[in-house]
């Protein structure tokens, strides 16, 4: 029942991106093109949403009669899927609603509507399919149709580029999961996963199987060091499509990870809990640092979100160390943090987003060091971007600090490991885990500040107004939501014990009998947390020291220039720029990170040119990693060239010489 | 009727840690001001200064908006909040349990981060460089503070810090040496997020010297006295956790009567008098550092904290 | 064994890993040789314990000898030496003050993760004891390559004597003998780097290690 539905929102999906192809030359059809996919999103959602509620057996399948003629195409509908959908439509929702109001200022209509509602289609059928072939399929359905939209304005310098290394960063992850569903299918070629959930894979061939998907999945969500196509790609989007490709394109992602390794494969091994950690752990505190250095509002965030994919994943591999260890209970606790931060993430990264692309639209400026001041020309952007900020800030009362809270709390539960490297590794990780969420504050105290507080650095930072009512109700939508899954956590905890109850076997304590809304992830000896509470008492707190102080104090105000210690100056260049904000951190991180290098070039007295400062950076995987693998594929690749310009006698004596090494191979084996 | 008297007991320490702040800054700056052969300022100086404060016009710049009209009562009731959860004469009261360490660490880091968003807010070059500095700070100072309170939990089985203060009354602990690394660490983080020297100086005029002190160059009258009190209450946080953790004699348990109360309010008072006497004298015995050689201060905190985290696992054998 | 024997043998053998800490982070010419007295005191503190506890009379000896050669003697010496060589004053710059901490610390987790499981049968103090003096002797070595200047690295090689005298201590039964040829052997040594270091900086007014390199005469 809630499957057909399911499908039936996807298929509408499909259709609208049809017509949109006719329709789209006109800019009037963008509201009916964006008002279509929010029903069909905002359906998908509920749906989703009432079935992971619902008590009772959650799995129902379905078989479709298209696709390989062998196989079809088996669609399912279990908790992982379930909440998965919702938070995909959330996503996809919001950025409808988002795109009823941005899309009215789209410059190529034709080259962004029909692939929207396709892109949204593609990943709610990736998260229902059920085989490996539809799997793929869908798979690579999305990354084409979120391709298309980044080159959505390929004439703007940098597209292009980013475009040709997201589509190459994306076939070869696809690469890497044929492969993956290749060993998983085993000789016998079951490609439907519920053949493949009954084989078991040996130990070497798991291991494989995990790097494999590590490659392939943890390319499209954005490890380090697969996470360089992020930053170029999300940006050059439109930016509700950034946002849906940061928010929740990389929760495809996760869930394609959380379906092979924690559904698909057998039983873990313990170094699978030493792997996957350590590369979250690396992600998270490399992200966060690639941000700090950024400037452009748009590279930061998707850089950030390298940061908390890097979070998500060190959630998963914690549950793999606790599963390989069969402490069920730990397993859970650590599946249900990387999973409610799955769903914190794609709600603050895609309010983020927004903002940013308010400010875009209303100004024609991504660079921070050219904004300023937008508090005052766009103050409701500004509150949201603010709630935003805060919330993946990990902040109490917000949701981004109940799921760091959850992963600390299943760090803490390491001494019960057996194995000595994993007793050490996992308090390392939380030392990482704890630096990068310091870090994510200082960088968004930078984004925030430097674009909306302070003095405008910019004619077009002066002139700003406020963004359209459906933008904003979009962003508001996601804000309400920040606080309340930080309030009231309980309920998002046990809406997802069906789905670790299903991939780990076991579930944290139901949370609805607790006295005042408190949490309890373990035990109440142990530690709780009770984000009502500490709201209500911040807001009295506030409130009375308010009404004592306006009462019996003064009240009295009065404006006047800024005080700057006696030397006010009239321009507003020098005020902090982004840059010299992160300078410290620069100095103290970078320096070793990035090989971060300054020079200050000064004329010499007397000399009226300007001084010059230069920051260079490093980005030791890029050059580690891909220059040295993409000029080794120029050199094969041209010296391979050669085979096109043979001559006749060459070709011959080429198919000679296979014949009698093929004879020779048969002779031998004979 | 438990549930009422528990209530109006952590009412009392709510009110009771705002009331002691202030005269906690007094007394170390009193202390201060005597060993450098002053005569010092009166032990409540602090009240009045406030009082003075709370009754001026706020000056506001043209150029500040509602973040920084507002910062200043969120950094307040965040900062009372935090320091209302840390047990001070009684453990195991009824608003202890909404929060643990970690929150707590957390409460004070959205202290912070309002702080240093109001400092951007009127855009001046003072307020962007207290800002930027702080970030720093921070960014090693909460890490270390959170490998301490590992190391605390690891070794407690909870991170409410009752619990951890039970823990540490009960007989099993014994001299451990993650304890004691533990303890450095807290103190130089300490140190450091209340703009003490060597990081920090609290009386200073020197702008490149500020980091606390110039975030908050721009704020006045209400706003100034609100900061001020929660920077007063920040100390007495960490002053209380020290104590509350590494010498909890003397704290009540939950339930006791109120005699018992007032004598562990007497005690709890001795050891904050001890504390800031420690404090004066360290910092004067001490001068305070460059800024970048604070990131290699914090480091070595940061260091400790995890070097305890990493010992506890030796200690634990058999 | 009594909890409280145990616990304070542990606070020295942790004490040791702090101080081989505090000697890699120093950059002072004469704080390395103070931090290397206090390395001394807290190695010759612990034997003194393991005396005690282990009812060994003759460690107190060994003891005793720590502290009076390794804790006075030797820093005073060095204190002269590197008063008359001139470099009482230097700040040595410590390449990468952080990248050696964490390499420090992976250190110890790595000797604890060595010495922990393979003597899983012994008593826990020789355990902890062994764990940590590894540890120490592995810091000794960092700081001997991760220094240019030749006092430190001096320095660095007697800490790790100082490891391996906490190890022989934590196990039972170390002759005394062996001892004393120990730090006879040591006391020798010094003497002699001390004359070394003299006629090079004679020869070539520096003891950096660097600029001797040059002069090998293997480079072209």
């Amino acid at each position: 029942m809630a499957l057909e539905a399911l499908l039936w929102c996807a298929a509408a999906l499909l259709g609208t991106s049809v017509a949109a192809v006719a329709a789209a030359r006109h800019r009037a059809a963008s509201a009916p093109v964006y008002g279509v996919a929010l029903c069909a999103s905002a359906a998908a959602m509920l749906v989703a949403g009432r079935s992971l509620v619902t008590a009772g057996p959650l799995a129902s399948a379905l078989l479709l009669p298209v696709g390989l003629p062998w196989l079809g195409a088996h669609f399912r509908l279990d908790a992982l899927a379930a909440f998965f959908l919702l938070v995909v439509n959330l996503g996809g929702a919001t950025a409808s609603l988002y795109g009823l109001g941005y899309g009215r200022h789209e410059e190529a209509p034709a080259r962004v509507l029909p692939f929207f509602p396709a892109f949204l289609a593609g990943m709610n059928l990736v998260v229902l399919a059920d085989d490996a072939f539809t799997f793929l399929f869908t798979w690579e359905f999305m990354s084409l149709s979120s391709w298309a939209l980044v080159m959505a304005h390929h004439r703007r310098p940098g597209n292009a580029v980013a475009g040709y290394i997201y589509l190459l960063m994306a076939s070869f992850g696809t690469l890497a999961l044929l492969l993956a569903f290749g060993l998983l299918a085993g000789p016998a070629g079951g490609y439907a996963f519920d053949a493949i959930r009954d084989s078991a894979p040996s130990a070497s061939v798991s291991g494989t199987v995990l790097a494999l998907a590590l490659v392939g999945a943890g390319s499209k969500a954005g490890l380090v060091p697969l996470h360089v196509w992020l930053p170029l790609a999300h940006p050059a989007a439109p930016s509700h499509v950034s946002a849906l490709m940061s928010g929740v394109m990389t929760k495809v992602a996760v869930y394609g990870f959380v379906r092979v390794v924690f559904d698909l494969l057998g039983e873990p091994s313990w170094w699978w809990g030493a792997l996957v950690p350590f590369l979250g752990g690396v992600t998270a505190v490399m992200g966060v640092l690639y941000a700090l250095m950024e400037h452009d509002l748009k590279r930061l965030l998707a850089y950030h979100t390298v940061e908390n994919i890097g979070i998500i994943f060190i959630g998963l591999g914690l549950a793999l160390a606790f599963q390989a260890n069969d402490m069920q209970g730990a397993a859970a606790l650590a599946l249900t943090a990387a999973l409610f931060h799955v769903f914190n993430h794609s709600v603050f990264k895609s309010l983020l987003f927004f903002g940013a692309g308010a400010v875009l639209m209303r100004t024609g400026e991504r660079d921070m060091e050219h904004l300023g001041g937008l508090i005052h020309r766009m103050p409701y952007t500004a509150f949201a971007f603010l709630i935003g900020s805060a919330a993946i800030s990990a902040l109490p009362p917000f949701n981004g600090f109940v799921s760091e809270w959850l992963t600390f709390q299943a760090i803490l539960l390491s001494p019960a490991l057996p194995q000595w490297s994993l007793k050490f590794l996992v308090p390392a990780i939380g030392a990482l885990l704890a630096l990068s969420a310091a870090l994510a504050a200082a960088c968004f105290v930078k984004a925030f500040g430097v674009t909306f507080l302070g003095r405008p650095r910019s004619q077009v930072a002066r002139d700003a107004t406020e963004t359209d009512a459906w933008s904003l109700a979009a962003m508001f939508v996601l804000v309400a939501l920040c606080l309340v899954a930080g309030i009231l956590p309980g309920y998002f905890i046990d809406a997802l014990s069906p789905v670790t109850q299903a991939l780990v076997g076991a579930h944290v304590p139901r949370q609805e009998e607790r006295n005042w809304l408190m949490i309890v992830p373990i035990a109440e000896s142990r530690s709780s947390y009770n984000g009502l509470m500490l709201f209500a008492f911040i807001a009295l707190a506030a409130l009375s020291a308010t009404y004592v102080i306006h009462r019996w104090a003064s009240a009295a105000t009065r404006r006047s220039p800024p005080w700057d210690c006696g030397f006010p100056d009239a321009s507003p260049l020098t005020q902090y720029t982004a840059g010299s904000f992160s300078q410290p951190i620069r100095k103290v991180f970078g320096s070793v990170v990035f090989r971060a290098r300054e020079e200050v070039h000064i004329p010499a007295p007397g000399d009226a040119r300007a001084a010059r400062f230069h920051v260079s950076l490093r980005d030791v995987p890029w050059d580690v990693l891909y220059v040295p693998t993409a000029s080794f594929v120029n050199f094969t690749a041209r010296h391979l060239n050669k085979v096109q310009f043979l001559t006749i006698r060459a070709y011959l004596s080429l198919v000679f010489a296979a014949l009698v090494v093929l004879l020779i191979v048969l002779a031998i084996w004979q | 009727m438990a549930v009422a008297l528990d209530a109006v007991v952590q009412l009392g320490q709510l009110l009771l840690v705002l009331a002691l702040a202030p005269l906690l800054t007094g007394y170390v700056r009193r202390v201060k001001a005597r060993l450098l052969r002053r005569q010092g300022p009166p032990l409540i100086q602090p009240y009045r200064d406030l009082y003075r404060l709370l009754r001026k016009e706020v000056v506001l710049a043209h150029t500040a908006s509602w973040v920084f009209r507002v910062a200043p009562y969120l950094i307040f009731a965040t900062t009372w909040v935090a320091a209302a959860l840390v047990p001070t004469f009684a453990s195991g009261l009824v608003f202890s349990y909404a929060a643990d360490m970690i929150a707590i660490v957390a409460l004070l880091g959205s202290a912070r981060f309002m702080l240093a968003l109001a400092a951007l807010d009127v855009g001046t070059s003072f307020g962007g460089i207290g800002s930027s500095r702080e970030m720093m700070i921070a960014s090693l100072a909460e890490p270390a503070m959170l490998m301490v309170v590992f190391t605390l939990s690891l070794l407690a089985g909870s991170t409410q810090l009752s619990s951890i203060a039970a823990f540490m009354q009960g007989p099993g602990i014994g001299l451990r040496v993650s304890l004691a690394l533990a303890l450095v660490g807290l103190i130089m983080v300490a140190i450091a997020e209340n703009a003490r020297i060597p990081v920090d100086n609290p009386t200073t005029h020197l702008e490149l010297t500020m980091v606390h002190e110039a975030m908050i160059l721009e704020y006045s009258g209400r706003h100034l006295a609100l900061i001020e009190a929660a920077s007063h209450l920040k100390l007495l946080l960490y002053l209380s956790v020290v104590a509350c953790v590494f010498v909890p004699l003397g704290i009540a348990a939950s339930g006791q009567g109120p005699t018992a109360y007032l004598a562990a309010l007497a005690v709890y008072v001795a050891k904050l008098a001890a504390g800031g006497f420690l404090l004066a004298v360290f910092e004067t015995a001490i001068a305070k550092m460059r800024v970048f050689r604070v990131s290699d201060f914090l480091g070595a905190a940061l260091m400790l904290g995890f070097l305890a985290t990493l010992l506890l696992f030796v200690s634990r054998v058999a | 064994m009594d909890q409280l024997a145990l616990d304070v043998a542990h606070m020295f053998a942790g004490g040791l890993v702090l101080v081989s800490f505090m000697l890699l982070y120093q950059d002072r010419m004469s704080g390395i040789v103070n931090i290397f007295a206090l390395h001394a005191l807290v190695v010759s503190l612990s034997v003194a314990w393991q005396a005690y506890i282990q009812l060994a009379p003759h460690l107190y000896i060994t003891a005793t000898i720590a502290l009076v050669v390794k804790a006075i003697v030797i820093p005073v010496a060095l204190h002269r030496i590197i008063v008359r060589l001139g470099i009482h004053r230097t700040i040595e710059p410590v390449v990468g003050v952080g990248l050696t901490m964490l390499a420090g610390i992976g250190l110890v987790a790595l000797s604890i993760m060595v010495m922990l499981p393979i003597t899983a049968e012994a008593g826990t103090l020789a355990r902890e004891d062994l764990a940590f003096a590894l540890s120490v002797i592995l810091l000794g070595l960092l700081m001997m390559i991760s220094r240019r200047n030749a006092v430190s690295q001096v320095i660095g090689f007697m800490s790790i004597e100082n490891g391996l005298i906490l190890a022989a201590t934590g196990a039972k039964g170390m002759p005394l003998v062996v001892e004393i040829s120990v730090a006879f052997s040591i006391l020798i040594a010094l003497i002699v780097i001390g004359i070394f270091l003299f006629r090079i900086r004679e020869r070539f007014d520096s003891v950096d290690i660097h600029l001797l390199h040059e002069h090998r005469g293997e480079q072209p």
